[in-house]
C-alpha cells in the first residue's frame, strides 16, 4: 500500500534546495508516490524522516525467496484478501516432504520429474522438503545433499535442532533453501545458521500471539527473511490463523508482513489434496505434502493455477489453425474464437468425437463466443479473413466450416464473406459436438 | 506491537431456508434441512456465526445416465429403480439432500409425460425421509408444463424446485406459489443478472421471501471455476453488507459440471502425466467443491460417493470452533 505524495511530503526537509533534482520537495515526494524516483537522492532527509518512510512504504507482505536460478520460489508480496480486488500475485509452493531415512535422491528424481500438462498449461511442484527423521546429523546432511544433487528446485530443510541443521544448511547453502524451523527454544542459534548461510528462516509459534512474539524478537536480532507458521495443524485453526496473518499484514501489523508455510496432516492423500486445497485457497505461501502422486497433485496444482489468474485478464490460446488427431484434407474444420475456456472445451470434444478435425481459432482478443459476437470481434468478415490467413483452402478439399451453434445468424455472412464455404452450424454447447460429428461426419 | 485479532462486523447476514417438511408441517419428511444464516465468511467461527453445516446432496436421474463407468460400482443395482437409488445415496452413502433430476421427460430422449415424472417424485418421497431437490430435464418449454404437476403432487412437501432463469422464471415460481415450495434461481456467472433475477421473483408473490436458493451456475476445476468463485465471494460479501438480493443461500451442481471434464474421463493410458484416472477424477470433484465450499457454498450436489465422503470430512474439520 503506498503512501500519498502529501504523507510523503510531511518527512521531507521541505527546503526546496532542488539537489534531488526535482524544483521543489513537493515535486519530489509526487514523484516518490508514484515511484518515479528514489529516496536516497535528498541529502537532507533525517534518519527518523527516512526510517518512516520506508516502514510505511514497505509492502504489507514482504517478498521473500526460496531457491536459486531459474527455480527461485517467489513469496509473499500480496495485496489483497480477495482476487476479484485485483489479484493474487505469486502463487503458493507446492512442497513435497521427503524423509531422510527413506531412498532420499530416488525420491528426490521422482519429485523432479512431477510436471504436468493440460489445456495448453504447464504446472510444476516448486519445493522439496527434507526433514529430520533420523535424529542424526551425518545423515540428514547426506539427504539434503543427495536431493540437491537430484533437483534444482527450491529446498526446505526440516529440523529444529540447531546442531544438526548446522552441517545441512552449510551444505547447501548456496541453493538458498528455507530453514524450518525457529521456535521459542532454539531461535537464537537458529537466526545464527539463517544468517551465516544467508537463507530464509521458518519461524514457528505455539499459537498466533506466541509468533507474533517470537516474530518481534528475531526481527530485533536483525534478521527479517522470515516465513510464518503459527503452529496450528487443524484445517479450520489453520484457515482462521492464515486469514488473521494476511489481515494483520495488511492492517500493517507488522509480525504479520511475512509469507507463511503450512503442512497437512490428512493420512490419506486425498484428505490431504481437500485440505491443501483450503490452505491455498486462503493465502498459505507454501503448502507441504506426504504424497507426490500425479493423480494427486494435478487437481491441486490446476486449482492454484485457476486461483492466481489475472481477474482482469482473459486467457487466450494463440489463434490459428490447430489440428486433433491425425487430419487429412477431408478432415472436418470447426471454428471458435481463441478464448482459452472455449477453446480447451470445443478441443476436448472434438476429441472425444474420435473424429479427426481441424480447429480454427479465431482472433477475439480471448473473449468468449457470445461475447466476442455481441462486441462484432466474431462476425462472417473477422472469420472468414481467419480461414484465408490459416490457409484453409489448401489444406481441407471441401470447402466447409463448422460455426457454433449460438451464432447460426453469422452463416449467411460467413457463406459471403468466405467466397461460397458451406457454413454448417454446430450445436450451441460444446458438450453436443461428439452427437454432431457421429451424425454428420462418421 | 500487541497482537490484535482482526474481526470483520457486517451489518446483516445470509437468509436461512428450510427445505422439507415434517408431518406436522404438511409434509412427510423425517426431518428438515436448513440451509444460510451465515453472519461471516465462510468458516470464520471467530468472527460470526455459520449456524448451519452446508449439506451435501447427492444427484439422481429418472432413466439411466450415461455416466462415466466408475459408477457401475455404486449404483448398478439401482439406476432403474429411481427410489431404490435415491435410498442408496441415503442409507449408504449418507447424502443430506437428494436431487433428481427428470431427463426422462426430454422431447429428445423419453419425452415422459409431467404426470409420469410426478409419480416418479411422489415414489422417491415414499422411499426417502430427507428432503428433496427436483430439477427438470433441461428443456424449457417441457420443462414449464412438468413443474406445476410435480409441484401439486409434491404439495406441502417443502421440495426445492429448480431451475428458474431469467428468461424463464414465471411458470417455475408460480408452481413454487401455489404449493409452497423454493426455488433454484439460476444466473449465467453474472451478479447483475442474479439480483435481477432474485427481484423477478420476490415481486411475483410475497411468499417466495425466504424460498429462493441461488445457483450463481457452476464451472468445474480447470474450466472457469474462478470466475464462479469470484462472483460467489462478491455475492457474498454482498449479502454480508446488507444486499437483501444477494442474501440467499447458494447450490452448486458440481458433480455435473465436473464429469463433463476431461480429467474426470480420460484414462491414463491416453494421458500418462495425469496419473491414475480413478483417484484424479475424485479429487477433481472434491477439490472443486472444497473451492466453492470457501466462497460460500452452501448445498453442495455431488455425484461421486467417494468424493462426497472426502467434503464431508472437509466440512466436518472446518465446522471445528476457530475463536480466539
Amino acid at each position: 500500500m503506498g503512501l500519498t505524495g502529501l504523507e510523503i511530503f510531511k518527512h521531507l526537509p521541505k527546503t526546496n534546495c532542488k539537489e534531488c533534482g526535482f524544483p521543489t520537495c513537493l515535486a519530489f515526494a509526487m514523484a516518490l508516490a508514484s515511484g518515479k524516483t528514489s529516496l536516497d537522492l535528498c541529502p537532507y532527509v533525517t534518519e527518523e524522516g527516512k526510517a518512516a518512510l520506508e516502514s510505511a512504504s514497505a509492502p504489507p507482505i514482504k517478498l521473500v525467496k526460496v531457491g536459486t536460478g531459474d527455480h527461485v520460489l517467489e513469496l509473499g508480496d500480496e495485496t489483497e484478501l480477495f482476487r476479484h480486488d485485483k489479484r493474487f500475485f505469486h502463487p503458493t509452493g507446492v512442497a513435497v516432504l521427503i524423509s531422510d531415512t527413506g531412498d532420499a535422491a530416488a525420491e528426490a528424481a521422482a519429485f523432479n520429474e512431477l510436471e504436468f500438462d493440460r489445456v495448453g498449461l504447464h504446472y510444476v511442484t516448486d519445493v522439496v522438503a527434507v526433514k529430520c527423521d533420523s535424529g542424526d546429523g551425518a545423515k540428514f546432511k547426506a539427504a539434503v545433499e543427495a536431493v540437491a544433487g537430484k533437483t534444482e528446485k527450491a529446498m526446505i530443510l526440516l529440523c529444529e535442532d540447531p546442531a544438526l541443521m548446522e552441517g545441512a544448511a552449510a551444505a547447501v547453502a548456496s541453493r538458498k533453501p528455507l530453514l524450518y524451523a525457529a521456535t521459542a527454544d532454539n531461535y537464537e542459534k537458529m537466526v545464527e545458521i539463517a544468517k551465516a548461510n544467508e537463507c530464509p528462516l521458518a519461524v514457528r509459534g505455539a499459537d498466533l500471539e506466541k509468533t507474533a512474539e517470537l516474530v518481534d524478537k528475531i526481527v530485533a536480532l536483525d534478521y527479517k527473511e522470515l516465513v510464518l507458521d503459527s503452529g496450528a495443524r487443524e484445517t479450520s485453526q489453520v484457515l482462521a490463523d492464515l486469514t488473521q496473518f494476511r489481515r494483520g499484514a495488511i492492517k500493517k501489523f507488522r509480525a504479520f508482513g511475512y509469507p507463511s508455510i503450512t503442512f497437512t496432516t490428512g493420512e490419506d492423500p486425498l484428505d490431504e489434496i481437500v485440505q491443501a486445497g483450503v490452505f491455498l485457497s486462503k493465502y498459505a505461501s507454501i503448502v507441504v505434502l506426504k504424497t507426490a502422486k500425479q493423480e494427486h497433485l494435478l487437481p491441486l496444482l490446476s486449482w492454484r493455477q485457476n486461483l492466481y489468474t489475472d481477474p482482469q485478464k482473459p486467457i487466450a490460446v494463440e489463434p490459428g489453425l490447430y489440428e486433433v488427431g491425425e487430419v487429412n484434407a477431408d478432415s472436418p474444420v470447426y471454428c471458435t474464437t481463441n478464448f482459452s475456456l472455449t477453446y480447451f472445451i470445443v478441443e476436448g470434444e472434438v476429441e472425444n468425437s474420435r473424429v479427426p478435425s481441424y480447429i480454427l481459432s479465431v482472433d477475439t482478443g480471448g473473449i468468449s463466443v457470445l461475447t466476442a459476437y455481441a462486441d462484432n470481434k466474431f462476425s462472417g468478415e473477422i472469420i472468414a479473413k481467419a480461414m484465408k490467413e490459416a490457409g484453409l483452402e489448401e489444406k481441407v478439399n471441401h470447402k466447409s466450416i463448422v460455426l457454433p451453434g449460438h451464432v447460426a445468424v453469422l452463416q449467411g455472412a460467413l457463406e459471403e464473406e468466405s467466397g461460397g464455404w458451406k457454413v454448417m452450424v454446430g450445436p450451441r454447447e460444446a458438450a453436443g459436438i461428439p452427437k454432431f460429428a457421429k451424425e454428420n461426419f462418421a | 506491537m500487541a497482537l490484535e485479532i482482526q474481526r470483520e462486523r457486517y451489518r446483516s447476514k445470509v437468509g436461512q431456508v428450510v427445505l422439507g417438511a415434517t408431518k406436522e408441517e404438511g409434509g412427510t419428511r423425517s426431518h428438515t434441512v436448513t440451509v444460510g444464516g451465515e453472519s461471516t465468511l465462510p468458516f470464520l467461527h471467530f468472527e460470526g456465526e455459520m449456524p448451519h453445516r452446508p449439506v451435501i446432496a447427492l444427484e439422481i436421474t429418472d432413466m439411466v445416465p450415461e455416466w462415466n463407468p466408475c459408477f457401475g460400482e455404486y449404483y448398478d443395482d439401482v439406476f432403474e429403480d429411481t427410489a431404490a437409488w435415491a435410498k442408496k445415496c441415503v442409507d449408504e452413502y449418507g447424502a443430506d439432500l437428494v436431487q433428481i433430476r427428470l431427463q426422462s421427460a426430454d422431447p429428445d430422449l423419453q419425452d415422459r409425460s409431467p404426470e409420469e415424472c410426478a409419480a416418479t417424485v411422489k415414489k422417491v418421497l415414499e422411499t426417502v425421509g430427507v428432503p428433496l431437490i427436483v430439477i427438470g430435464c433441461g428443456k424449457a418449454e417441457k420443462d414449464n408444463l412438468i413443474y406445476p404437476v410435480v409441484a401439486e403432487a409434491a404439495a406441502g412437501e417443502n421440495l426445492l424446485l429448480g431451475v428458474a432463469e431469467v428468461e424463464n422464471y414465471k411458470a417455475i415460481t408460480s408452481s413454487c406459489m401455489a404449493n409452497l415450495h423454493n426455488v433454484i434461481a439460476l444466473s449465467p456467472i453474472d451478479i447483475n443478472i442474479c439480483k435481477q433475477l432474485n427481484i423477478l421473483i420476490a415481486e411475483m408473490s410475497m411468499v417466495m421471501n425466504g424460498r429462493i436458493i441461488i445457483d450463481p451456475c457452476m464451472s468445474a476445476l480447470g474450466y472457469g471455476i474462478e470466475y464462479t468463485y469470484s462472483i460467489m465471494e462478491r455475492a457474498r460479501l454482498g449479502a454480508l453488507q446488507g444486499d437483501r438480493m444477494l442474501s440467499m443461500p447458494m447450490i452448486g451442481n458440481i458433480g455435473h459440471e465436473v464429469w463433463r471434464t476431461k480429467e474426470a474421463n480420460t484414462p491414463v493410458e491416453d494421458a500418462p502425466g495425469w496419473g491414475e484416472r480413478a483417484e484424479r477424477a475424485v479429487l477433481w470433484e472434491a477439490t472443486t467443491a472444497m473451492a466453492f465450499l470457501q466462497a460460500g457454498l452452501d448445498i453442495l450436489v455431488m455425484r461421486h460417493p467417494r468424493a462426497a465422503a472426502l467434503v464431508r470430512k472437509n466440512i466436518d474439520e472446518l465446522m471445528q470452533d476457530n475463536s480466539y
